[in-house]
């Protein structure tokens, strides 16, 4: 496990990230009309770590990560990712991401592999041929290369959306919601794809996930998210001794009803 | 810039028009759409001109001009659309997202729809220019230069609409999209495609010198009525059609931060 170091509140605000830092937040806003979808939240995220941005419906994942994406615009606070400012610069840091979410699709029209070689193409992928013939033969796809992406299953869909994530092998990999609706054998053979994606790369992966086993088994660390504010924040095993249950679904349903941890 | 950046941002605006050519090559009824109404239209006031010669005499001098007209009246519909639509197709897809955490940068983005509108144009109204000389005996390639001229007028205004509504429909979603389509159309009847400007009552005039097209529109009678090459109405074109353009960038622009401000863009699909 990787050694997790958050920035140091101090009574008007945070200082700065820690430089080993991938991502670090800072008084991060964003409002809906009057509706606060999220609430002056502050966190660092360690280069080559997995974490979880856990919540409910509505509590800010999804808008956190869009913010984080550049798809959506901070009312306040300040965003830098492997260094650059996200506000300034995020042209610099771009072709080092990547993201994956069930909100948005690949051309569906367009075959596998002709949606990897644009997408190869626009992140710069060096010997690219070869790279989409790698990543194909690692998730499973190199049959499928030639379907249109509309013609494959969900699970097929998946893997395709993943060699899409990984084609440029991310420095920052951001995925929202990364096995929803996969049967459980496809799920799990998508984690432990991106388990070793994480391992092979020093990659730092960014996950917001309703899935608490999935979370359990793949997160360095986790933060609670209710209402746009990180609520509770650390590894698995140690929220769930702080709570004093014994999974993560249990810390879930706790959290998402207002119970708080016995212990800190 | 370097030689470095300025070669990636060609790769990357080449890897955009090749997502839009592999939609266009796999999908015939996409190509067939393209050439489809500009044939009906050329073919349709190509047989009404020929009435009209007939019956009264009108473009016994000049038989071109209404087929001119249609022809780069297409030019900046079919530019206009050709941007926008391939623009839509992100949306239709829920692509945007992907293209736009990319490296992808906006004004190649801007500059692969202009590509490709281009392109649209080009397989839309090849065809029809042919139909043109075989059915008409009207050469519009016989306009030599002014045509090129033309052409670059007409597509200016067409990318300055464009971008605007595109940026339209990323602020607004779907809710916008008849604008992509019937836009163009208010500039019909406004920049005297079929008519010459003065037909237009004083005031209505006023207006229509205002629109680039309408100079366009007006070099083109006097070149194939009146033999006159006239390069101050092209001028005139161009300068408001660079104003025009840069208007719609900075919709464009203006219109996408709105987008992101609001959390509009995660929310667009068909």
């Amino acid at each position: 496990m990787n050694d997790i170091a958050l920035p140091e509140a101090t009574s008007d605000g945070f200082r700065s990230a820690p430089a080993m830092a991938a991502v670090a937040v800072e008084g991060l806003v964003k409002h809906y009309g009057r509706v606060i979808a999220v609430d002056g939240i502050s966190f660092a995220v360690a280069r080559g770590s997995i974490t979880g941005l856990l919540g409910g419906n509505g509590a800010g994942k999804t808008t956190t990560i869009a913010m984080l994406l550049g798809l959506v615009l901070p009312d306040a606070g300040r965003i830098e990712i492997l260094g650059s400012d996200m506000a300034s610069d995020a042209a610099a840091v771009r072709p080092r991401m990547n993201f994956e979410s069930p909100y948005v699709d690949m051309p569906l029209r367009l075959t596998v592999r002709q949606n990897l070689t644009v997408y190869g193409r626009l992140y710069g992928v060096a010997g690219l041929a070869d790279r989409i013939a790698e990543i194909a033969r690692a998730l499973n796809l190199t049959e499928l290369l030639d379907r249109p992406t509309g013609r494959l299953s969900a699970g097929q869909k998946t893997r395709a959306s993943l060699a899409k994530a990984l084609i440029n092998r991310p420095a920052i990999l951001l995925l929202d919601e990364p096995t929803a609706s996969l049967d459980p054998d496809t799920a799990d053979w998508v984690r432990g794809h991106l388990e070793r994606f994480r391992q092979d790369n020093d990659a730092t992966i960014l996950l917001a996930s309703h899935n608490m086993g999935e979370v359990e088994r793949m997160c360095d660390r986790v933060m609670m998210m209710k209402e746009g504010r990180i609520v509770d924040d650390g590894s698995p095993a140690d929220l769930i001794r702080a709570y004093g249950r014994d999974t993560m679904e249990e810390v879930f349903l706790d959290v998402a009803r207002g119970r708080k941890a016995r212990a800190s | 810039m370097s030689a470095h950046a300025a070669s990636l941002s060609a790769n990357r605006i080449g890897a955009l028009v090749l997502r839009y050519w592999y939609l266009l090559r796999g999908s015939w009824p996409r190509l067939l759409e393209l050439a489809y109404w500009p044939a009906v239209q050329l073919l349709m006031w190509g047989f009404l001109q020929l009435y009209l010669a007939r019956e009264t005499g009108l473009f016994a001098t000049a038989s071109g001009v209404l087929l001119g007209a249609v022809m780069l009246w297409d030019v900046l519909f079919r530019g206009q659309l050709g941007f926008s639509i391939s623009f839509l197709e992100e949306m239709y897809s829920r692509n945007l997202g992907h293209l736009l955490v990319s490296p992808l940068r906006p004004i190649e983005f801007v500059c692969a729809l202009m590509v490709m509108s281009v392109i649209r144009v080009a397989i839309g109204l090849g065809p029809v220019t042919l139909l043109a000389i075989g059915f008409f005996g009207f050469n519009i390639y016989g306009l030599g230069l002014m045509l090129v001229v033309f052409f670059l007028n007409l597509i200016l205004t067409s990318w300055a609409i464009g971008l605007f509504v595109c940026g339209l429909v990323v602020r607004n979603g779907m809710g916008a999209e008849s604008l992509a389509w019937s836009l163009i159309f208010l500039l019909l009847p406004l920049c005297c495609v079929y008519y010459p400007v003065t037909i237009l009552p004083g005031w209505l005039q006023v207006v229509a010198y205002s629109l680039a097209p309408t100079y366009v529109f007006e070099g083109m009678r006097a070149l194939l009525i009146d033999g006159t090459v006239r390069l101050d109405l092209m001028a005139m074109a161009l300068g408001i059609n660079v104003v025009y353009f840069g208007l719609g960038l900075a919709s464009f622009y203006w219109f996408f931060r709105q987008a992101r401000r609001h959390g509009s863009i995660l929310q667009v699909g068909e």
